[in-house]
């Protein structure tokens, strides 16, 4: 860089080069300071002592003592874990529905020439700028079995809906609807700007082709579109496996949720995380739930990155 | 045929619009009604005029207080964001130093980590401090993101270098550089940042929920969370409560949308 053929810099020129390039270091390092500090102190070394914690006991007033791993053999045969294992997981897997939903909604938006998008992309939107406890409540207050909107409407064609939320046999359907109405609009606008930047080219070589619009969909939309519906999929995945807000407000807390029949079907991990990091206080415990969820929300994603070579083109 | 098609496409989109729209118009009608009227089966579709029952969420809760507490925290955290975050993105970008990738690198594994794993010692730490039930428990976390960080450093690689090649010949330093002539052209990005973060902070709950329990410090949505604890099923209280909750950031979206949708595209498309 200092050197070249031709020019040999005097010792001056030489060393005022070098004071430049540590001046450009020292700003680099001040720049990056407040973040790097805030992020080392809030979010680095916390992961460091979570990990930590997970081997520890917490005692009632605060103090702590190592027990090894007695936590995470506690962890494998507490059942009250399995199951909300088991409900985040299906949870998250009933949730990937809305992801061939989204790309048909974006779809049809993309139709050149449609009229009114803005408006359909406004309504679909909604309920992502929506604060999820409100989304929860309101849902809530539809799923009521005796008052609820979505029974009322049942009603009319003679069907006597059940008390959605609260019945073990339908309340994690009735939490992935909502789960689904809630991110659609996010992943729409997504698939949307991942259609618009497919060449236009490629359609009209398909229509000279003959081939109709359905047909240009499966050919060429839906491969071009797999890089951003794998992105979609990381994101979601990752989203369903912390869920926290929708089912809290649903089910209530404390008491009140233990009351509700169908509480065991629905509590997630992070609930339990919650319970057991703020409500009953044994967070060394709580430590060694969200690592366990760490390590699953870890080998999901490294599972989806292997299946990814058997449907994602990538150009 | 593409003549009849549209009517077709058109039905499809205005229905599934209305099953995202009505949920919300059936919340504004019942937060109108009394309590007896919103339980009448079968339910009459229209709003009574029971605005008393916005005030009685206000007499419930110190919602007054929570919504200026919303507030703050949104405005902290956006500023704070958008400072901090455009700061560490213009060096990554821009200045040379040693370690900088590595240290990139070490910014970006934030992302991976879930949250959850952050809340016991960030608890703690308030705790220590003091800050237990108080403005700064909610902001001052927020204040930093790897995730701002890494969307402005993609904004700024985007930029044309020239003009920073003009100044620096006119004798400008990395300061004037960044702010002067680096912040004006990133503001599209940092107008997405922004918007981002207000959108997370406004409706975030695990943490304002964990730090902050007394009701006078909790933000709108740990506030709601507990008006619901208490009043499980007076629905028309409970509507109109997470209606006037809600609105200040869907108002927000109503007025930039096109920010909002923009900044909403820049985290799917990965440069």
């Amino acid at each position: 860089m200092t050197t070249t053929a031709g020019t040999r810099p005097t010792r001056a020129a030489h060393a005022a080069s070098k004071r430049r390039f540590r001046a450009e270091a020292l700003w680099g390092y001040a720049f990056i300071a407040p973040t790097g500090l805030g992020l080392a102190i809030f979010y680095l070394w916390p992961v460091v002592q979570t990990t930590y914690f997970s081997f520890t006991e917490w005692g009632a007033f605060g103090g702590h003592t190592w027990t090894g791993l007695d936590n995470y053999t506690r962890l494998i045969g507490d059942p009250e874990v399995g199951r909300a294992l088991v409900n985040t997981l299906t949870y998250t897997v009933l949730g990937l529905v809305g992801i061939p939903l989204a790309i048909v909604f974006a779809a049809l938006l993309n139709r050149p020439g449609l009229r009114g998008v803005s408006a359909y992309r406004t309504a679909f939107f909604l309920p992502v700028v929506t604060m999820p406890v409100a989304v929860a409540m309101l849902w809530r207050w539809l799923y009521n079995g005796d008052y609820g909107l979505v029974n009322q409407v049942l009603s009319v064609v003679g069907i006597d809906g059940p008390n959605w939320i609260a019945d073990p046999a339908t309340a994690m359907y009735a939490l992935v609807v909502v789960g689904i109405w809630s991110s659609i609009g996010y992943n729409l606008i997504i698939f949307l700007a991942g259609m618009q930047a497919i060449p236009k080219e490629l359609y009209e070589a398909a229509s000279m082709d003959g081939a109709g619009s359905v047909r240009q969909f499966f050919r060429i939309t839906l491969p071009m579109l797999s890089p951003t519906a794998f992105f979609i999929s990381i994101v979601s995945v990752i989203g369903s496996l912390q869920l926290f807000d929708l089912v809290f407000v649903m089910t209530g807390s404390g008491q009140s949720a233990r009351a509700n029949p169908a509480y065991a079907r629905l509590q997630t991990v992070v609930q339990l995380f919650y319970e057991r990091a703020f409500v009953t206080n044994d967070r060394g415990y709580a430590a060694a739930i969200v690592i366990a969820l760490l390590v699953l929300i870890a080998a999901l994603t490294v599972l989806q990155f292997r299946l990814q070579r058997r449907w994602v083109h990538y150009v | 045929m593409s003549e009849r098609r549209p009517i077709g496409v058109h039905a499809v989109l205005i229905a599934s619009s209305l099953a995202m729209v009505a949920p919300f118009a059936w919340q504004i009608v019942t937060s109108l009604k009394t309590l007896s009227s919103a339980t009448r089966v079968p339910p009459s579709l229209l709003p009574e005029g029971r605005w008393d029952n916005y005030a009685k969420v206000f007499d419930l809760l110190p919602f007054a207080d929570q919504f200026l507490n919303t507030v703050v925290m949104a405005a902290g955290r956006v500023a704070g964001q958008v400072l901090f975050c455009s700061m560490a993105a213009y060096a990554f970008a821009r200045l040379r130093f040693p370690g900088r990738n590595l240290l990139f690198g070490v910014f970006l594994s934030v992302l991976m980590v879930p949250p959850q794993l952050f809340v016991i010692p960030q608890y703690q730490i308030m705790s220590s401090l003091g800050w237990l039930n108080s403005l700064q428990a909610i902001i001052v976390p927020g204040l930093f993101s790897a995730f701002g960080v890494f969307l402005l450093r993609q904004f700024f690689l985007g930029l044309p270098r020239e003009i920073e090649e003009a100044a620096r010949l006119d004798g400008a330093g990395p300061v004037r550089i960044y702010w002067s002539i680096m912040m004006p052209l990133a503001r599209p990005g940092l107008v997405a940042l922004g918007i981002l973060t207000l959108l997370w902070a406004w409706n975030d709950l695990f943490w304002p929920l964990v730090v902050n329990t007394d009701p006078e410090k909790m933000t709108l949505s740990a506030g709601l969370a507990a008006l619901q604890g208490q009043y499980q099923t007076d629905y028309p209280i409970l509507m109109a409560g997470s209606l006037i909750a809600s609105l200040p950031v869907i108002a927000v979206f109503v007025f930039l949308q096109r920010q909002f949708i923009q900044g909403i595209a820049h985290t799917g498309t990965k440069g």
